[in-house]
């Protein structure tokens, strides 16, 4: 029997607002613990939460990106569980009537385009930290508690652990576009949850769905989806069933184990939350919000192409994260051609980007320096070739490249003297290749050229090279 | 009975609360009682009436998103019972 499988998503975005949902403490990461924290985010007695407007409105700004329906009436509910990250006792979220519904996100997978629904969007406060060191309890951290946080639930509308990715890294663009959540997953401010499920090809009836936890990156959600829908299909043509229950997903042994859960009995008994009144989006409240909306993915690879000239492809390289896109920008104006910029954002930038594991926000080098390299490039100063090097000393270091450039001795020999001695001491060495050459073979002049580049560490300026080897040959 | 004995075991659990096997007799006979109170309200026909989410008529109060200084942690820590390292101590929880 074929199989295909149903998976769902939940992302956790951590809001960029500056005080937490309920309180004026700073949400801040890291800081020693307990020193962001107040009467109001401890939950103590006699205290009284006020929502922080941002938060509806940067919801509310997540959710038109995300093409939701934004209720006009919402309100926040309790949800009750006893875990010691969560100082009352239960977590402020919202039950039945979330800020946003009925979204959709497009992705395009294998070339073509797919529509993945969203659900819901609404907003909560996030819980703390639980420390388990090498102490006899365990230690909790309350900084973390009443940070925003959005919860982004999707349909079950992906049939592939690819299809996940992709709806993943789509979104994760649109919310950094939107500015409501720096999604950086290795600091907690994005985090994935996956509900994902077996059954025949062309069966109607959903299968009994596990979730998965601990997915620290998107290619871990993507591994632990392939691996766990393996593992279910074995099950069940072994004649088993699947138990519904949470699963971890073991990054270093590349499977999923199950998982003991906070509240065996998942009855979280919402109800309405007495101590905040509803919140009312109107028309021109929505519209206002609307405006605020940055520049989406799509106009701006629009407007590279048409601005810019930059080829389709990229356009859609370049805009595929807002900090890319904002960094080319920054270059082209102070660098009038826009295509040598993207090639080097897409070639050596992109692949020393993917080596180290980093965002272009946390590499040391500037618009500023890429500018200042190639124009030590249109100025004969380094060499093309030599430009890796000296980019990659940058991108380690967050040296100028000048001073790179300077310490290193990497000036491009241009001295048409100097050249000349070496060339023709080449020359010398090689009279089989000079031979070849003068027989006709082009092939020995590449050879030859190597040769130079060999003598001066690939510092040779190639134009003059190539003209001062033909004079020396044809004498 | 409205309410099982089961259910009434149900909820004490969810609320961490420990019960004789007497008082949980005697839970689930008052529980059911109150229960059969309030479902007198079911008699009503709501069909028409917006669900009430708040018992005070007003709506978007909010605060302006602005920081202020969080509370001293040796104060937040003050009455605490076990305390380690700047943090609140919590029996284990093993994950």
């Amino acid at each position: 029997m074929k199989y295909e499988a149903v998976i769902g998503l939940e992302v956790h975005a951590e809001l960029l607002t500056e005080s937490k949902i309920f309180c004026s403490c700073t949400t801040k990461f890291g800081g020693e613990p307990n020193t962001h924290v107040c009467p109001v985010c401890l939950g103590l007695p006699g205290t009284l939460p006020v929502l922080n407007k941002k938060v509806v409105e940067y919801a509310v700004r997540a959710g038109l990106a995300l093409n939701c329906t934004i209720a006009n009436f919402s309100k926040m509910d309790r949800k009750n569980y006893f875990y010691p990250d969560l100082p009352k006792a239960y977590q402020i979220s919202q039950y039945d009537l979330p800020l946003c519904s009925n979204g959709y996100v497009e992705i395009e997978v294998d070339g073509k385009v797919k529509k993945i629904g969203i659900k819901r969007i609404h907003i909560e406060e996030d819980a703390g930290k639980l420390l388990h060191e090498n102490t006899d309890g365990s230690l909790v951290d309350y900084n973390r508690a009443g940070v925003p946080l959005i919860e982004i639930v999707s349909e079950p509308d992906m049939t592939t652990p690819e299809e996940a990715y992709q709806y993943l890294t789509k979104l994760k663009n649109i919310l950094e576009y939107t500015e409501v959540s720096d999604c950086k997953m290795q600091e907690g401010s994005l985090r994935v949850d996956t509900n994902v499920s077996v059954r025949p090809v062309g069966s109607t009836e959903l299968g009994t769905k596990i979730e998965l936890k601990n997915l620290n990156s998107f290619r871990a959600v993507q591994k632990a989806l392939e691996y766990e829908i393996k593992r279910q299909i074995k099950v069940l043509e072994e004649g088993g069933t699947i138990v519904q229950e949470t699963r971890r997903w073991n990054e270093s042994k590349g499977i999923t184990e199950p998982m003991r859960t906070k509240e065996e009995a998942h009855d979280y008994r919402y109800f309405p939350e007495p101590d905040l009144v509803p919140i009312i989006v109107t028309d021109e409240w929505k519209e206002e919000i609307r405006k605020s909306l940055p520049e989406m993915p799509h106009h701006k690879r629009e407007r590279f192409i048409a601005e810019y000239g930059l080829p389709e492809y990229d356009a859609k390289i370049i805009t595929s994260s807002k900090k890319m896109a904002d960094f080319f920008e920054k270059c082209v104006l102070e660098y009038d051609s826009p295509k040598t910029v993207s090639n080097w954002l897409m070639g050596e930038f992109s692949r020393l980007m993917n080596e180290t594991g980093k965002e272009i926000d946390e590499v040391p080098v500037t618009p500023q320096m890429l500018v200042k390299l190639l124009k030590l490039i249109d100025n004969g100063v380094i060499s093309g070739s030599i430009a890796k090097t000296v980019f990659e000393e940058m991108f380690g270091t967050g040296k100028e490249p000048e001073v790179i450039v300077e310490e290193k001795g990497l000036k491009q020999i241009a001295n048409e003297n100097e050249l000349r001695e070496i060339i023709k001491k080449v020359i010398v060495e090689n009279p089989k290749s000079v031979e070849d050459y003068k027989n006709g073979k082009e092939k020995a002049m590449g050879f030859l050229v190597g040769q130079v580049m060999k003598a001066t560490k690939g510092k040779a300026n190639p134009q003059l090279t190539n003209q001062i080897l033909k004079e020396e040959l044809s004498k | 009975m409205a309410i099982s004995r089961s259910e009434v075991e149900h909820v004490a659990k969810l609320a961490r609360l420990k019960f004789s096997q007497e008082e949980i007799e005697e839970f689930t006979v008052q529980l059911s009682k109150i229960i059969d109170y309030v479902n007198k309200l079911n008699e009503l026909d709501t069909e028409n009436v917006e669900p009430t989410a708040h018992i005070v008529p007003i709506h978007n109060v909010f605060r302006e998103d602005e920081v202020k200084p969080s509370m001293d942690r040796d104060k937040i820590l003050m009455n605490a019972p076990y305390k380690e390292n700047g943090c609140f101590k919590v029996p284990k929880i093993i994950e």
